[in-house]
């Protein structure tokens, strides 16, 4: 059963990135990447990585969504033709997608136990995490507690991401509009 | 069993929303059939959770429906102001709202 979700999700995928490909009309590629998200975050829950799905979610089919929609309210809603050589391109994707599947025959197989990355820190972790931490999920414990600085320092920086859109997103705003924007810059 | 059949009826219901997503032809269309993908991607998670036994994926099948709402409005938000911080602007009457006309 898991075959015929895979190949159905697989073949819906491959069908809007057709159409991404045929259509002209922008808003209806802005809505067709979405849709692309979404299938691709089923097919992360399908393989069990329900963290990045959700990501997937919330960011293809959600933020960049309207990410794309006010690039396009700044510019045209068509497509024009392309002036370069179609074939060119098509060579050169076929030849990047080939590399790609040959790089993967490399790889272990899916789900495997016993895969160096799950030898190394790994066993260690899930024997060490309920006498040291004690919390039940042990990713919570790596992030938070034996990764605290790094996560300390990841969180810096989005913060001072935040603050730096903030303020240039306040430069731009027009003075009699300035009070209002402040306020929406403090609930974002 | 029952399982099978609503993944079967989910991949059909999928296929239709796409068709509509291809097709269009108007605006409306689009933003509707991407609203209605996103809940046949919930009702999918769901279902593949009930299958796999793991009935716990029911909880991020409703994040993803709340995601779906929120994306919906700024969509739809973002095409009547053209910008999603603002409320109507200057002069404009709220009731025109009601008619749904597109600039």
């Amino acid at each position: 059963m898991e075959a015929f979700i895979d190949i159905v999700l697989f073949g819906f995928l491959i069908l809007t990135a057709i159409a991404i490909m045929r259509l002209r009309n922008l808003f209806a590629v802005v809505m067709l990447s979405g849709v692309f998200s979404l299938l691709s975050a089923g097919l992360f829950v399908v393989m069990d990585a329900v963290d990045v799905a959700f990501t997937e979610a919330a960011v293809g089919a959600g933020i960049s969504t309207v990410l794309m929609l006010g690039t396009m309210a700044m510019t045209s809603r068509e497509e024009k033709p392309p002036v370069h050589n179609r074939l060119f391109s098509f060579a050169i994707a076929v030849v990047v997608g080939a590399a790609l599947i040959y790089g993967t025959t490399d790889m272990p197989p899916f789900g495997a136990a016993d895969t160096p990355v799950h030898q190394h820190v790994g066993p260690d972790y899930i024997e060490r995490t309920p006498k040291e931490i004690g919390v039940p999920n042990i990713v919570t414990a790596v992030l938070a507690s034996y990764r605290g600085f790094d996560t300390l320092g990841e969180v810096a920086v989005i913060f001072t991401a935040g603050i730096a859109v903030i303020v240039l997103l306040h430069g731009r705003t027009r003075p009699a509009r300035s009070a209002d924007a402040r306020k929406k810059g403090k609930d974002a | 069993m029952m399982f099978t059949a609503a993944m079967f009826a989910l991949a059909v219901a999928m296929l239709l929303v796409l068709v509509r997503l291809f097709a269009g032809p108007t605006l409306y269309d689009r933003v509707l059939a991407l609203n209605s993908f996103g809940t046949v991607t919930v009702l999918l998670i769901g279902v593949v959770g009930f299958m796999t036994e793991r009935p716990d994926f029911l909880d991020i099948a409703l994040l993803y429906a709340l995601i779906n709402f929120v994306g919906t409005i700024a969509i739809l938000k973002f095409f009547r102001y053209k910008d999603l911080g603002q409320g109507l602007p200057e002069g404009e009457d709220p009731a025109s709202l009601q008619n749904g006309d597109s600039k």
